[in-house]
């Protein structure tokens, strides 16, 4: 039996994206930042400088694994070589958490380095259910499935996306990442209300919620239409939707991702103690 | 209309392609330009994982041209597995069989050697012998003896003065490069791989020993291949670099 709350054991404190560059800030000060995510692909060499570093923050910090490339959402099985890989990271490491994307990144044993779109269907539902009681089996613990950033909708879906996604945290018992920025860049871009979804989303299910940084672009009728970059600071209105999420959830994890022209130790550090603001001013 | 995900990469690649329909906008009108996203991010993405992987190259031939390149390696070579920090396999034979860069013969070779850089860095943890264990030994007994090497340690051979090329362009005041034949030892003492140019024979010597010869049988290839081979210089710099890491006499 895979434990239930598994996947509930990161502190409701603020963490970062760790990387790198900042080791020896980290190790020295890590000021509000309480816990570390890394994505795993990152971690899958034989040796190193990067699995000596994390074997050391390991001991220090709690750990989030967040794995960008199993291709969940994927049409063909799930790769077998690359299971066996996240089962011995997280056989090892014994992070506090472990998640993926409701997204898919291979096709035909090609590997796309991004996040891609699916349709909610009940055919996607079985198969995403089903990858997901694999990966489960395979890890021995619960996973937490981040919701994504969406630029366009497909035609086919019958299902709203937090109901899909509440409905493959009931049928695989997974818990939920709920990304703000996804939502506010896909409330955007779709024209939804960012508070409607998150009033929509099985918040009971969520183990982790995620900030980042968008770029504003527009489509071609001149509709804005933002692009989830990680690559600057979390904008006012996704603070303020993270201050909505936490008044109804009540505290969480909560993670900064600064993954593209990654700024100084101080910068995303600052970014985490407004993470931790939000967070006290929640009522006891 | 159901956009399968045969579809969706079809189009992705393929700038040239339509938007699969099924894919639409928040006005349930064709998706258009909002795809291009997706086209975007993985070329994006692709390129400056080839950039970080190959500096020495994308240095050599100036970003335009490197993002050029780039843009058509990943739609002949999209990686194979999630684990970028190997991307980038083909390149050095892709770069190689570019019609357009024979006149820039050295660029396979420095490729290899920065794929090889960043293999060595990602290897596996292995302890070295202690420094005396070698002279602890007789030289019948040293003849005879196996010996097991780093998982990080790797020999190039180059036509070209790659060390030279890759030194030039990585460390401020660096030679200029000679013409000459270049082969290089790459060892990682504790995380960080070194690149050091292996007097003549001494690749051979070192596969040799990779492939199971001992000391003196590898000797006597590496001799085979260029007399003036110096034993004592290329030991040297494996011991140096902590490359072996056992050693098994016969008898």
């Amino acid at each position: 039996m895979l434990d239930t709350a598994a996947y509930d054991r990161l502190p409701a404190a603020p963490g970062v994206g760790y990387k790198p560059q900042h080791f020896a800030q980290i190790t020295e000060d890590a000021g509000s930042v309480r816990w570390l995510e890394i994505h795993a692909e990152n971690y899958m060499g034989d040796g190193g400088r990067p699995l000596a570093q994390l074997r050391h923050l390991s001991e220090r910090f709690a750990m989030s694994v967040h794995g960008v490339g199993l291709s969940i959402g994927g049409e063909a099985p799930l790769d077998k070589d690359h299971l066996a890989r996240l089962k011995h990271l997280v056989g090892w490491l014994n992070p506090a958490s472990f998640s993926e994307h409701l997204a898919w990144s291979t096709h035909d044993s090609h590997f796309y380095n991004d996040l891609l779109p699916l349709p909610y269907t009940n055919t996607s539902l079985q198969r995403i259910c089903t990858h997901i009681d694999e990966l489960q089996n395979a890890i021995g613990r619960r996973m937490l499935l981040e919701n994504p950033s969406s630029y366009l909708a497909f035609a086919e879906s019958t299902w709203s996306e937090p109901d899909f996604l509440a409905e493959i945290s009931r049928r695989t018992g997974c818990g939920l990442l709920l990304d703000v920025n996804n939502v506010f860049v896909s409330a955007t871009n779709l024209d939804f209300s960012p508070q409607g979804y998150i009033d929509a989303f099985a918040l009971e299910k969520v183990g982790e919620i995620h900030l980042g940084g968008h770029d504003e672009d527009e489509d071609d009728h001149g509709h804005p239409l933002l692009i989830d970059s990680h690559g600057r600071a979390v904008v006012d209105p996704v603070w303020a939707l993270l201050d909505y999420t936490l008044s109804k959830s009540g505290p969480k994890p909560v993670l900064i991702e600064w993954d593209n022209d990654v700024p100084d130790w101080q910068v995303l550090e600052a970014e985490a103690a407004r993470a931790a603001t939000a967070l006290e001013r929640l009522p006891a | 209309m159901s956009v399968s995900q045969t579809d969706f990469t079809r189009a992705m690649m393929d700038a040239g392609q339509p938007v699969p329909d099924g894919l639409i906008d928040q006005l349930a009108q064709p998706a258009g330009r909002r795809f291009s996203v997706y086209r975007n991010n993985v070329a994006v993405s692709l390129t400056e994982a080839m950039h970080s992987a190959f500096p020495v190259i994308a240095k050599l031939l100036g970003k335009q041209n490197m993002d050029g390149l780039a843009g058509i390696y990943l739609r002949q070579h999209p990686p194979s597995s999630p684990l970028m920090m190997f991307y980038g396999e083909h390149f050095p034979a892709f770069l190689a069989g570019m019609e357009q860069l024979k006149h820039l013969g050295y660029l396979g070779d420095v490729a290899r050697l920065e794929l090889a850089l960043r293999r060595a860095y990602h290897a596996a943890d292995a302890a070295p012998i202690a420094p005396d264990a070698l002279a602890a030994l007789s030289p019948d007994q040293l003849m005879n003896t196996r010996v097991t090497l780093a998982p990080a340690v790797q020999a190039l051979c180059s036509a070209w003065p790659v060390h030279a090329i890759w030194r030039y362009n990585t460390e401020d005041g660096a030679p200029k490069p000679a013409p000459q034949a270049q082969d290089v030892l790459i060892t990682r003492p504790e995380f960080d791989p070194i690149p050091q140019v292996l007097p003549p024979g001494g690749a051979y010597w070192i596969r040799a020993l990779m492939g199971g010869a001992t000391i003196g049988e590898a000797l006597e290839q590496a001799a085979a291949e260029d007399e003036t081979f110096d034993l004592g210089a290329t030991l040297t710099l494996l011991l140096q670099g902590g490359a072996i890491t056992g050693l098994d006499s016969k008898g």
